[in-house]
């Protein structure tokens, strides 16, 4: 079994590095569904562009909190890790002051959440853009 | 601008826009994304309400 995955991995050819392959996942990040926007795929860009601004958008209008890198909480790295996915979002965000977070809206804790999934969810975008760049996706 | 959406609503915005990115991100041809996608928002939407139900089962 152990041999076999070997084998596998010693026969795979080696990826070509191509600009592209790390000018979409860069532009993905940055922009969200730029990734795939770049490389034609225009209907699935706009779709991921739409889909995770708007998510990160209604996070921030529900009153959610923005996590910063240097809080100290492991927790809250966590929540920094997955927000900062969000690539000029995040950066907006956090240029702008917004995303303070109200403690006294019952909803402002799904809007922080919110902002963390869409960052996350970015990062699948990357991903996949990265894969669309290297030819293992059309 | 402050919007405030109920739960099932938060949940039912979350489930589509998740369900987009899933269905692009993890399938290869637009008939696998578009069922896989719907596979999501159902299961995601199904799984609130089973939840919902769960939660109302232990509270009694």
């Amino acid at each position: 079994m152990a041999n076999s995955t070997t084998e596998k991995l010693k026969a795979a050819p080696a990826e070509p590095v191509s600009a592209m392959s790390v000018i979409a996942p860069a532009l993905g990040w940055f922009i969200p569904g730029a990734g795939h926007a770049i490389q034609k795929r225009w209907i699935r860009g706009a779709l991921l562009f739409v889909s995770i601004v708007t998510l990160f958008l209604l996070g921030l209008a529900m009153q959610g909190r923005i996590y910063k890198a240097n809080s100290g909480d492991i927790l809250d790295m966590l929540g920094f890790v997955g927000d900062v996915g969000a690539g000029a979002l995040y950066i907006v965000t956090l240029a702008m002051d917004w995303g303070q977070g109200a403690i006294a809206m019952a909803t402002a804790d799904y809007g922080t959440k919110f902002m963390i999934v869409a960052g996350l969810l970015n990062f699948i975008a990357v991903a996949d853009a990265y894969h669309i760049a290297i030819g293992k996706k059309q | 601008m402050t919007i405030t959406l109920s739960h099932f609503s938060a949940a039912f915005v979350f489930a589509t826009f998740a369900s987009i990115v899933f269905g692009i991100t993890h399938k290869d041809t637009t008939r696998e994304m578009v069922m896989y996608g719907l596979r999501c928002f159902a299961t995601f939407v199904g799984g609130v309400i089973v939840a919902g139900w769960v939660m109302w089962l232990l509270r009694r």
